[in-house]
């Protein structure tokens, strides 16, 4: 056995003792950093299975903006004084069979599939030259199963009014509820200072880069959201209220754009989100520099959470 | 030169880990957050070192995006560590 | 000149795995949280810069070596004011459970 099959297995097993402790841990916050850690350690197993654009997602979403959420979370339940719950016995065990059903499913799948495996990824190649792209997933992404594309992005924004509908009447509209920093502290506004150009600028990158190697607008929309929520959290620009017109502008852009290129192939190369020859690349770039702006706005509207009704202090 | 990388790599990895499991065994937070850090850190280290291995550049991209965002969580840590309503019930 | 260059990466990069334990051994073993912290930040960004020094000959051109130098920046930077901030949020709660 190689040296690298030896790292794999180590690095398997610590995902797995990882995914263990979020599952045993006494309380929300300790399973909220196991579950960070695990998926910061999940980025690096996509990297070895060499899919880096998951890989940048998994670090993205995965390490900090699931992990953000979560610690917000655990926090709020934690100033709430409750009695600890526990699901009755058949109730839990009946999960944990479904569970290993599941899994058990997921093993099979993978384990008993035929060996010739049927796959497209050689049309894919093949094809991509056409589209002008480098990168086979914004192939994928834009060209081959660009509707799809679109719709998740609609339903980024439907998760986004879900979140808002969750405020009381009265508060919408309203600012979100993002815990900020308590009072201005000098260390965390130095760090808001110097990190979001920094972070601003891979996050271009990352977009930009998205055409030819790995990258792409969700990538460099979570980065862009990050930053921005750096920002909120240390105190040096407030959130925008949820009936911001900007902001409202700014989270539809870029699913606007996708469905405007798309109807424009209808009338310009016959069919539905069709892009004419030639013009695939800079149209493609010019959605995922819309979307990045779209994804970024809704990334951080998600995690500011719904609008607080305005307390008499 | 790969196997030494991979080994290097494997190395480092198991550093972190053996720290990761005693940590998690400490009840106090701030010791977790530490955790996270250090595989952040770590986490950057072998990302770069199998990105030199594998010569595979964009493996690079991922250990900035570790980066960045290991940071973004510890404040957010630090943020939940210093409202006044973590003064309140504790469990 | 191969022969020199790959000794340079071996020796940085053992060096570097070094600190890495030494970090994680002070983790473990010191008394409290301030010191952790201490021996958290100083020996894994060491760590970290001796890895990418001897990373630094074996990257892939000017741009290459540009991107590890700054991955090496923003991850000092960022975790010495996280440090900071952990150790300000630590004095003034206290060492918390």
């Amino acid at each position: 056995m190689t040296i690298a099959t030896f790292a794999d297995a180590g690095l398997v097993l610590l995902v797995l003792t990882i995914g263990a402790s979020t599952i045993f841990a006494r309380r929300a916050f300790d399973a909220v950093i196991a579950f960070v850690v695990y998926g910061l350690l999940l980025a690096i197993v996509w990297v070895r299975l060499s899919a880096i654009d998951v890989a940048l997602t998994e670090a993205a979403i995965g390490g900090g903006m699931t992990g953000m959420l979560l610690l917000g979370a655990a926090a709020r339940l934690r100033a709430v004084e409750f009695d600890s719950f526990a699901a009755a016995l058949p109730v839990r065990l009946c999960a944990g069979f479904l569970c290993a059903l599941a899994a058990a499913g997921l093993a099979g799948a993978l384990l008993l599939s035929p060996k010739v495996v049927l796959s497209l990824a050689p049309a894919v190649m093949e094809n991509l030259p056409r589209t002008g792209l480098g990168n086979p997933v914004a192939g994928v992404l834009f060209a081959y199963r660009a509707l799809d594309t679109l719709l998740e992005k609609v339903v980024l924004l439907l998760a986004l009014l879900g979140v808002w509908s969750l405020a009381p009447n009265q508060a919408w509209n309203g600012i979100p509820g993002l815990r900020i920093y308590d009072q201005p502290n000098t260390t965390l506004t130095f760090l808001a200072q110097i990190l979001p150009p920094v972070g601003i600028v891979v996050g271009i990158y990352m977009c930009w880069v998205g055409a030819n190697e790995p990258g792409g607008a969700f990538q460099g929309g979570t980065i862009l959201a990050a930053m921005w929520l750096l920002v909120i959290i240390a105190r040096l620009a407030d959130a925008p209220s949820t009936g911001n017109t900007w902001l409202r502008i700014g989270l539809v852009f870029g699913p606007v754009v996708f469905l405007s290129v798309g109807l424009a192939g209808l009338v310009l190369a016959n069919a539905f989100l069709a892009y004419p020859p030639g013009y695939a690349k800079p149209l493609i770039v010019a959605i995922e520099v819309a979307l990045t702006i779209s994804i970024a706005a809704a990334l951080a509207m998600l995690a500011a959470g719904p609008p607080k009704p305005v307390q008499q202090q | 030169m790969d196997s030494f990388l991979f080994l290097i790599a494997s190395f480092i990895l198991t550093t972190v880990a053996g720290s990761l499991i005693v940590i998690l065994r400490r009840p106090a937070e701030v010791d977790r957050i530490m955790a996270a850090q250090l595989l952040g850190t770590g986490g950057v280290a072998i990302l770069l070192i199998l990105a030199t291995a594998t010569e595979t550049g964009p493996m690079v991209d991922v250990a900035l995006m570790l980066a960045l965002f290991a940071a973004f969580v510890s404040v957010a840590f630090v943020r939940d560590v210093s409202h006044p309503e973590n003064t309140a019930q504790r469990r | 000149m191969a022969f020199a260059r790959d000794l340079f990466t071996v020796l940085a990069l053992v060096a570097g795995a070094l600190f890495f334990l030494a970090g994680t051994v002070g983790l473990i073993r010191f008394p409290d949280q301030l010191t952790r912290l201490h021996a958290l930040t100083k020996v894994d960004n060491l760590g970290l810069g001796l890895v990418i020094l001897g990373l630094l000959p074996q990257a892939d051109g000017w741009f290459g070596a540009f991107k590890l130098v700054s991955v090496w920046l923003l991850v000092q930077f960022s975790g010495a004011v996280v440090t900071q901030l952990i150790a300000g949020a630590l004095r003034e709660r206290g060492p918390c459970a």
